[in-house]
């Protein structure tokens, strides 16, 4: 399951929802606002997403982890709207037999996600100008066209 | 010639200066939407790590549209 929310995100009480008799590993990633990107003092960051491809690509991407690691419980929490540095913007949990799918399930999903998903940050800097995340390099760059 | 709803998000919904139009175009496919977006907005973002969708259903920039169709333009997403 992946979720959208612009409520602060909590592991703690989402990994119970992955317990399982049958599961003996979890396996979470929580992933942070830091304060500094492209060498640039990051203040605060702003996630825009289009909900409804997010939720079926997600659940893609969950499907994968699963046909790839049979047994396996998967969720997905990303935040949207105005974060502070230190606040969880995504989380992802898993939990399965044993610990190798489920560090890997976890990196699987993680990493998809990040490509994949409609979701959008901006970055407001120290310096008072702001910045859309992988837009302005990819411009800056000249990103090869079709 | 077709009727396609553009929707633009993020970057290019700031480009654009606005969240959708509905435009009459000589289009066979997305990437031919994405052009005319551009030439309209005059925006100098490359769609080489750009996405698409048709119909809220994920797309390739050689998918055909139709008539009626809602084009979405994604610039490069940053999750997570």
């Amino acid at each position: 399951m992946i979720t959208l929310t612009t409520a602060e995100i909590r592991p703690d009480e989402l990994r119970r929802q992955l317990f399982d008799p049958a599961a003996g590993a979890y396996c979470g990633f929580e992933g942070w606002i830091r304060n500094r990107n492209e060498g640039q003092n990051v203040l605060r960051l702003e996630y825009e997403a289009y909900e409804p491809l997010v939720l079926s690509e997600g659940e893609a991407v969950i499907e994968e982890a699963r046909l790839q690691f049979p047994h396996l419980h998967a969720h997905c929490v990303h935040r949207t709207g105005l974060l502070e540095i230190g606040d969880c913007a995504v989380w992802v949990g898993v939990s399965s037999p044993h610990r190798d799918e489920a560090f890997s399930a976890c990196r699987y999903i993680i990493d998809h996600l990040k490509v994949r998903l409609p979701i959008w940050k901006k970055e407001y800097y120290e310096d008072g100008h702001s910045g859309w995340v992988n837009c302005e390099q990819c411009a800056k760059h000249g990103a090869a066209a079709l | 010639m077709k009727t396609i709803t553009v929707r633009y998000f993020a970057m290019f919904r700031e480009h654009a200066g606005l969240d959708e139009e509905t435009l009459t175009l000589e289009v066979a496919t997305t990437a031919d939407v994405f052009g005319a977006t551009r030439h309209r907005h005059g925006s100098a973002q490359p769609n080489g790590h750009c996405k698409v969708a048709v119909n809220d259903v994920m797309a390739d920039w050689d998918s055909p549209v139709s008539d009626g169709d809602t084009v979405l333009l994604f610039p490069p997403v940053a999750g997570g």
